[in-house]
This record gives C-alpha cells, sequence and structure tokens, in this order.
C-alpha cells in the first residue's frame, strides 16, 4: 500500500514548468483575446508551432543557427572583482550580450524566423521599443531572404536612432508610429493591426512572452536555452545549483528565459526586477507587478499600469526597453503563486550598477541589464562569500552611451 | 423588452434593412455625441453603435484612433457613456443602443457592475471586440442575466467550427467583418460577402450585419440587399473629426449622409 501512495504521489508531482494549459491560460492569466479575424491565424500558428518543435529538421535547423549564427552556447563569467567589492555573495553573468545582434532577443526572432519560413510566410513584421527586437528581427529576416517591416513609436525612434538606422542597413522598413504615447505599446498595437490585415502572407514575429497564445509560451520556449544553458554551466563550473537567481522584467523575455529552467528548483530564489522609474511612490515608472493590476491588453490577461476606468497609463523608465506597460502573463501567475519575487530598483540605481560594472568588470551592460545588476547587488551584500548569484546580462549597453551621456548631462 | 429584436422585427414588416451608425462617445464631447444620436435617428437610423473609448484600439484603423483620443483627452469614461445613454432613453425609449469597445474598461469596473450600469442606462447590447467566445463564458453568463445582448464579430478568417460556436453563444445579431483589416479599411467586395453570409446562414437564425469598409451611399445598398443591418463607422467618424468645434454644421452633415445611405438602401428592396 505504500508503495501505492508513493506512485500515486510521484505521478502528481508538482511541477511549475508544464504551464500554460491548452487555452493558453497560466492560471486566470494569459489566454488569447483578440480580434475574431486574428482568432484563426493564431490557432494556425499554435498548430504549426506545436508541430515543428517536435520535428527533428526544424529543431536541427534551429541548433545549428544559434550555434554558428548566434554564437551559442554563451559563457557563464564570473565576476569575481565586483563579487569581491561587493563582499558578499559570488556573481555570475550569464553572457547574453556575446549573442550576434549582441542581446537575448535573437534567440527568440531565430527560431520563429524559421518557423515563419515552415509555414510559408516570406514578409516578417515586428514591434520594437529599444530596437532590440527590431534589430534582431531584421538581422534574421536578412538571414533567410524574408521582407522585414518593424514598428516603432516616434519618440522611441527619436531615443533610438543608431537601432533604425541599424534595422534599415539590415534592409527592413521601419514604420514609425505615432498614436498613443509614441512608444513600445503604440508600435504593438500596429504591427497587431499590420497583421490582421495581410495576415495570408505576414508571420508577426513578438519580441517578448506577451500577446496572445501561443505568443507568451512560444517565446518562452526560444529563450528558455539560456536557463539550460546557465543551469548546466552552474553545475559544471561549482558542482551546485546558484542560490538566486535574477534578471530584469519589462515584457520578461529574458527573465522567463533563464527562470523556467529553475521553476522546480526549490532552493534557488527567482528574482524579477521592474524599473521603479523616478520611484514607485512617483507614480513615475514601468513596474506593473509591483504597481499595477489585471488587467486585459496586447492579447492576453495580466498585470497592467492603468487607470481607474481602465485606460493604459503611460510608463517611465531610463531603458526603452522596460518601459512598458503590461508584462508577460506567466510572470504574472509566477507572482500570485509566490515562486518568484518581483521587486523593483530605480533609474538612479540601475545606472549605477551600469557604471559599476562598467569599471569594475570591464563589461559594458545594457541599461535593461543593469537594473538585474542593481538588485543583485543589494541582495548579495546580505549573502554568504560561499553563496552564488546568476544573473542573466541579458544585453550590452553600446546602445545606450548617448541615454547615459544625456542623462549625466555630458554632449557627446 | 428586446428591442434588438424588436427593431428587427419592424423593419422586416416594412420590408427594410436596419441602418446602424457608429460614433465614438466623448468624441468631440459628450454634449454633442448626445445631440449626434438624436440626429442620426431623425435620419434614419435604427440602431446605434456607441463606441467606448479605449487608449490602445488595435482593432481600429487611424479614424477611429483619432475618435478615441479625442474622447480621452477629456477623460470620457464608462460612467459618461452611460450617463450619455440614460439621457438618450428620456426622449427616445424604442432606438435600439449598442455599446463597442475593448475588454479592459469592463474588466476593471467589474463584469457585474458594468451589466448592471448598463441595464440601468438602457444599453441593450454590446460588442467587446477582444472578447472571443472561448473567453466569455462567465461575461456571457452576467450580460445575459442583464438583458443585454452579446453581439460577436464573425470574420472572412473564422472556419467553420467557430462559427457555429459563435452562433450558439452570440445574440441579438451577428456581425460581419467584410474583409480582413481594421475599420475604415479598403472597400469591401460584395460577391465574397454575399458567400461567407450564405455559409453563416446555414448554422445560425440570428440577424446579420455587415461592417468595415461601408464608406458611401451605393456600397450601404448593395451590401444591404444581402445582409438585415449594414454598420457605418469610419466614413461618419470622418466627419465628426471635419467638423471638429462646430456641432451646427456637423449635424447637417451627418444628417445629409444618413439620410443618403437609408434612400438608397430603401431603394434597393
Amino acid at each position: 500500500m505504500s508503495e501505492e501512495v508513493i506512485n500515486h504521489s510521484n505521478q502528481h508531482k508538482q511541477t511549475l514548468k508544464n504551464m500554460p494549459d491548452r487555452a493558453g491560460h497560466f492560471g486566470p492569466y494569459g489566454g488569447r483575446f483578440v480580434a475574431e479575424t486574428l482568432m484563426g491565424p493564431l490557432n494556425e500558428l499554435e498548430q504549426a508551432y506545436c508541430r515543428y518543435i517536435k520535428d527533428s529538421d526544424f529543431v536541427a535547423e534551429l541548433e545549428h543557427d544559434l550555434k554558428h549564427f548566434v554564437g551559442r552556447p554563451s559563457p557563464l563569467y564570473h565576476a569575481k572583482r565586483w563579487s569581491e567589492q561587493l563582499g558578499g555573495a559570488q556573481i555570475y553573468l550569464k553572457r547574453e550580450d556575446l549573442n550576434h545582434t549582441g542581446a537575448h532577443k535573437v534567440n527568440n526572432t531565430v527560431g520563429q524566423a524559421l518557423l515563419a519560413k515552415r509555414m510559408g510566410k516570406h514578409r516578417v513584421i515586428a514591434e520594437t521599443g529599444a530596437g532590440q527586437h527590431g534589430v534582431a528581427s531584421a538581422t534574421v529576416a536578412a538571414r533567410y531572404g524574408m521582407e522585414c517591416v518593424v514598428y516603432m513609436g516616434a519618440e522611441d525612434i527619436r531615443r533610438q536612432s543608431i537601432n533604425v538606422f541599424r534595422m534599415k542597413l539590415l534592409g527592413a522598413t521601419v514604420v514609425s508610429v505615432e498614436a498613443g504615447s509614441k512608444t513600445l505599446k503604440d508600435a504593438l498595437n500596429e504591427a497587431m493591426r499590420d497583421w490582421v490585415t495581410n495576415v495570408d502572407d505576414t508571420f508577426y514575429i513578438i519580441g517578448t512572452v506577451a500577446g496572445p497564445h501561443p505568443y507568451p509560451a512560444m517565446v518562452r520556449d526560444f529563450n528558455s536555452i539560456v536557463g539550460k544553458e546557465a543551469r548546466r554551466q552552474c553545475l559544471e563550473i561549482n558542482d551546485r545549483l546558484p542560490d538566486a537567481i535574477v534578471a530584469c522584467v519589462g515584457g520578461g523575455s529574458n527573465a522567463i528565459g533563464l527562470f523556467h529552467e529553475f521553476l522546480d528548483d526549490n532552493d534557488v530564489a527567482i528574482y524579477g526586477v521592474e524599473a521603479a522609474g523616478d520611484g514607485i511612490e512617483t507614480g513615475h515608472h514601468a513596474a506593473p507587478l509591483n504597481a499595477g493590476k489585471p488587467g486585459v491588453l496586447h492579447g492576453n490577461r495580466t498585470y497592467l499600469m492603468e487607470d481607474n476606468y481602465g485606460q493604459i497609463i503611460e510608463t517611465h523608465s531610463i531603458s526603452a526597453g522596460l518601459d512598458y506597460p503590461g508584462v508577460g502573463p506567466e510572470h504574472a501567475w509566477l507572482k500570485d503563486s509566490g515562486r518568484a519575487n518581483y521587486v523593483s530598483v530605480t533609474d538612479t540605481e540601475a545606472l549605477q550598477a551600469f557604471h559599476d560594472l562598467t569599471r569594475i568588470e570591464g563589461i559594458i551592460p545594457a541599461l535593461e541589464s543593469s537594473h538585474a545588476l542593481a538588485y543583485a547587488k543589494k541582495l548579495a551584500a546580505g549573502m554568504t562569500k560561499n553563496q552564488t548569484i546568476l544573473i542573466n546580462l541579458s544585453g550590452r549597453g553600446d546602445k545606450d552611451i548617448h541615454t547615459v551621456a544625456t542623462y549625466e548631462g555630458i554632449t557627446l | 423588452m428586446n428591442r434588438i429584436a424588436d427593431c428587427f422585427q419592424n423593419l422586416e414588416q416594412q420590408n427594410k434593412k436596419a441602418l446602424i451608425p457608429f460614433i465614438t462617445a466623448g468624441d468631440p464631447d459628450k454634449d454633442i455625441t448626445l445631440e449626434l444620436m438624436f440626429e442620426l435617428v431623425k435620419a434614419g437610423a435604427n440602431m446605434i453603435e456607441l463606441g467606448v473609448p479605449f487608449s490602445d484600439p488595435m482593432a481600429d484603423g487611424p479614424v477611429i484612433q483619432r475618435a478615441s483620443e479625442r474622447a480621452l483627452e477629456h477623460h470620457t469614461n464608462s460612467d459618461d457613456v452611460f450617463d450619455i445613454v440614460s439621457e438618450f432613453r428620456k426622449k427616445d425609449a424604442t432606438t435600439p443602443i449598442i455599446l463597442m469597445g475593448y475588454l479592459n474598461p469592463i474588466e476593471v469596473m467589474g463584469y457585474k457592475v458594468f451589466a448592471e450600469k448598463a441595464e440601468n442606462a438602457g444599453v441593450d447590447g454590446v460588442l467587446v471586440v477582444d472578447l472571443p467566445p472561448e473567453e466569455s463564458l462567465e461575461f456571457s453568463q452576467i450580460f445575459q442575466k442583464h438583458n443585454i445582448a452579446e453581439i460577436f464579430l464573425v470574420s472572412p478568417t473564422t472556419r467553420q467550427e467557430r462559427l457555429q460556436r459563435i452562433c450558439e453563444v452570440g445574440s441579438g445579431f451577428l456581425y460581419y467583418v467584410s474583409l480582413k483589416g481594421v475599420t475604415g479599411s479598403n472597400r469591401l467586395d460584395v460577391a465574397a460577402v454575399a458567400q461567407k453570409l450564405e455559409e453563416i446562414r446555414a448554422v445560425s437564425k440570428l440577424p446579420l450585419g455587415v461592417g468595415f469598409g461601408i464608406k458611401d451611399a451605393q456600397t450601404a445598398a448593395d451590401v444591404s440587399v444581402i445582409c438585415d443591418a449594414v454598420v457605418v463607422g469610419s466614413a461618419l467618424v470622418e466627419r465628426v473629426e471635419e467638423y471638429n468645434g462646430d456641432a451646427a454644421s456637423l449635424k447637417t452633415n451627418i444628417n445629409s449622409f444618413i439620410q443618403e445611405l437609408r434612400q438608397a438602401m430603401d431603394k434597393q428592396q
């Protein structure tokens, strides 16, 4: 009888890695909230994704390009000098900044572009905020010979002129979005409008783990290579798992990419770091998990920054990639379930961490990733020297030097 | 009382098709919206679709996006929309009012509170663009209890099995999106629409409305032959934008536009 009980409990062993359900729900979050015209195409996408992710030719091509085009696996780097100065836990950086195009975004765009090819779509579209996902999409479109249109808020185009030029060099058309707040959320609206109009020949490459099902699951799966590699590397280097893992959260693709592989490792503490902007108390921030409430936007139910009547409000962060009023539904669910902790750091704290890593380790981090670094600083100080923190260094900071200079009153 | 069913029944007896204009509540302000609603009925509209402004109208083209932005500039909210409908109901007890919008403003108020307020104001139907039947179980139960019809969209990409599901849960009428795209897109193809409407009629007895892409009297007339209701949105909202601030000229212009559509549609019957 006792054996039966054991078997029974094994069968029902709790895993947090089997979400979402068939309709794309992560508990009460996620789902598919779109106009009727997109329901058919989303079903078609879901079927194609489920089919090809198990197709050995597809997986082989994906792995080949991740290795030879992107440069995977990315290294795990022990930031010894920084750890020493902080005087606490040993800090390890997952070097997604060393990927081709300089961030984790390309893991997902390679996957989705290969899927688009299999589905016979020769035109890809994308939305972008800071321009990293736009560049990663334009890059794979060039690599696979596809037409590419990137939607970008007029305000972001102004802030990120170098990335705009990179996309154009790669052959993409960059469309300036003048509606609403002229930022990432408006670019996403406009890309959806393009998709609904040109759905027959167009594949929409969403850049984060938001949007209607199957995007949150699909984008997570393509990014989960980060966590898979990092977990293996930790075991190889230290023969044990890290005590804490930390990543920044805007839409949340780099974070879920790191977190997912560790969800069932209950001894590993998980921290997602949102952008507190000028400070949560000022209202000028981009921290829906810390200060928002559940609602429906961009095809899924999740935590949002909204007013009392459900209008989406403008967000603020020094980092354009975190400047988004929603967050991936799996993060909303991980927050409610208590498995992951969602914290926040201000523009100023992120900027200090940006300088710290640059001066102490010789690595210029993206302002997005600097949020994760800033929180890890606080965390490390309260830990012992034989403990370890793993941070997803999701992107490099070359794109941000103008922002940093402007913020500090320096004319380049 | 079911104003939508009564409306279709009356029109059928007169051998006419329903003309349903769309305007956004609060565009350019609450008072003008109310005046326009009366003007639309006077000119020959049979029902009114009232847009509930939303900051991120993903399924709308630029014309209706700008209408939302104008309404939100002075913070038109769901309670304002209910106020407009209540005021309208004081003088017009029969013309059905359908609210069209996005889920988040309803979600934040709570389905139950929104449905209660809508019913009390005199709303007859809701069309929530980003709420497909798959996600609307709880919503449908609550709105049904408050005698508010749930109108669903059917599109050129809707496959047979989903069509049946939509027909099972939809009430009031079905709204066929005549083309792939956003509101105010290119002119529709009447023959293609006719073919899809045949498919829908084979599985549903609900009246069929057609919208997206109806820009002038001729298209309205052509489409009216094959459906039960013609929805005109962007072409009307463009006029609201053009006459922004000049309420008198706006009313005159809208009156003649709706009359033109009415006459063209009636001639076909």
